[in-house]
């Protein structure tokens, strides 16, 4: 039960704003010491841990190339082209690429797209663009209308990969089903998932769809 | 056979470029924390473990305390208008990566495969990254200290958020390895009562969403919970089919992590990147999607699992 002490670190660690990476290592600590572990063991713990999960940082590569394309204009050009697009607006720019973001990953190719590679540089300047053309951007709208394009993307991969049938989250269930003597093959898994693909971009495209609307009555009132 | 250790090399190389260019600018605290983190990527496997979680707590510290970055003071050279040939490098990264994906399993050397399987993907972005930065080094004709200098730009608008994945991943491996998952599970299967098959979907779809807002991972939450309700009530006491308990328990699972600050690399990164003053500004979009959709799965569970 006492291990469950580094999960109220982290909520109310959240919760009242301190750092995350402070709350995060506290809670290891907590939960460590509540496991009867020493203290240097924890902390060394907390280091294996640290750079058994490395990996993540890769992704970060990118950060050079897509700096010096932004040095090099892309997200003007990226809103360039959105302003000479007829009838184009925040809310269908982003359900055009949630559409791409969930078929592509359907395909397994969740690797086109990303917050660093893709949002930042190209989507969030053409909804930003797309916007303008009918209301000039206040900070909070501005906000508000980058963070839609991070959501886009997230729950076009969500939705969209576990249709495709070698993505990481079907291989899994298919393991744990077999450790406990289920057989079932990953297309099985990957039908399931069609359902709430299709309900998700239903859902998120009605939301994208009600967020043009706000944007337009703002421009009349 | 090339492993993982010598695209982390690369990855520290390039934060210890950032920590150089801070040392230059005076911002120390942001040179010693990028700094730490080189020496952890490049030097984490060698290093005592001990070591490493120092190293560990001194980022926390350093992030607590603010990086205080401040703007590069590089005197912005005049670049060549691109048009939308500056689109093609942004492409290639991941053309490169899905090509590399598809077709590095396939390259051999003396009959074992160059690059392991497991991490095919993860080498292939670092090749996209490259192929990428060359590519656009070419177009823009400028030397790799402007490329660095353009990172460092970025990496100071994301901050200390740029670790916090990792710093999360740590947490659930110390989680794992104190049993946490366990007693959560334990606790909701032993104070929720399930005779009704209704309440156990019920409890399945939304115990996997809460459990990945706690762990911050569908994955995490999916063996515990799978186990916990779905396999012995769902399946075995209700006679519900796998496949659908599984698939749609996973994807209730990815509701959760819409919500949590725990899943960074989705929800605090992002924000942090596109420079957005609320931390929590992509989950509060996000919100209504996933309880819609959270309940929708239910739905679909309900309506099917039962079905043989």
């Amino acid at each position: 039960m006492l291990v469950l002490l580094g999960i109220a670190v982290v909520i109310f660690g959240f919760a009242l704003r301190f750092n995350p990476l402070l709350v995060v290592a506290v809670a290891a600590i907590v939960t460590g010491l509540a496991a009867h572990i020493d203290l240097l063991g924890v902390v060394a713990m907390l280091g294996k841990a640290f750079v058994a999960n490395r990996f993540i940082a890769i992704a970060w590569l990118v950060l050079p190339v897509i700096g010096l394309l932004e040095r090099g204009g892309i997200r003007e050009r990226a809103r360039a082209l959105i302003l000479k697009l007829q009838g184009a607006t925040a809310g269908r720019v982003l359900t055009a690429y949630l559409l791409i973001r969930q078929l592509t990953a359907m395909l397994g190719l969740t690797a086109l797209g990303g917050h660093v590679q893709m949002v930042r540089p190209v989507i969030a300047p053409m909804a930003e663009a797309a916007a303008e053309k009918i209301v000039p951007l206040d900070h909070a709208t501005r906000d508000n209308i980058r963070a839609n394009a991070a959501a886009v993307d997230n729950i076009g991969v969500f939705f969209g990969e576990d249709v495709f049938v070698a993505i990481g989250s079907v291989l899994l269930i298919k393991g744990f089903l077999e450790q406990n003597g289920i057989l079932v093959t990953p297309p099985q898994l990957a039908v399931w998932a069609i359902p709430t693909a299709i309900l998700a971009f239903l859902i998120h495209a009605t939301r994208l769809w009600l967020l043009d609307r706000r944007l337009a009555r703002r421009a009349v009132g | 056979m090339i492993g993982l250790e010598a695209v982390y090399v690369l990855v520290g190389a390039m934060f210890i470029a950032f920590a150089i260019s801070h040392v230059l600018d005076r911002a120390w605290r942001s040179a010693l924390f990028w700094g730490c983190f080189a020496v952890l990527m490049i030097g984490g496997s060698w290093q005592p473990d001990l070591a490493n979680g120092a190293l560990v707590l001194v980022l926390a510290l350093l992030a607590t305390m603010g990086l205080r970055a401040r703007p590069a003071t590089v005197a912005a050279g005049p670049i060549p208008s691109l048009g939308n040939r500056v689109f093609a490098p942004a492409l290639v990264v991941p053309t490169v990566t899905l090509l590399g994906t598809f077709l590095l399993p396939f390259v051999k050397v003396h009959g074992s495969p160059l690059i392991e399987t497991k991490q095919v993907t993860l080498a292939s972005l670092a090749l996209g990254a490259i192929v990428g930065l060359g590519w656009a080094m070419h177009l823009l004709r400028v030397p790799i200290s402007t490329a660095m200098n353009e990172g460092r730009r970025l990496i100071d608008a994301i901050g200390w958020a740029a670790v916090l994945p990792q710093m999360l991943a740590a947490l659930g491996g110390i989680f794992a390895a104190a049993g946490v998952g366990k007693v959560v599970a334990m606790l909701a299967t032993t104070y929720i009562p399930m005779n009704v098959p209704l309440v156990a979907v019920v409890v399945f779809t939304t115990g996997m969403a809460m459990f990945t807002i706690i762990m911050g991972n569908a994955f995490a939450a999916f063996p515990v919970m799978a186990a916990g309700i779905g396999l012995p009530l769902i399946v075995g006491k209700f006679g519900g089919d796998p496949v659908i308990m599984s698939s749609v328990g996973m994807l209730s699972g990815f509701c959760g992590t819409l919500l949590t600050p725990m899943a960074a690399n989705f929800n605090i990164v992002p924000a942090a990147v596109l420079e957005l003053k609320d931390r929590n500004a992509v989950i509060k979009v996000q919100a209504p999607t996933a309880f819609l959709l959270l309940f929708a799965n239910t739905v679909i569970m309900a309506l099917f699992v039962f079905h043989r």
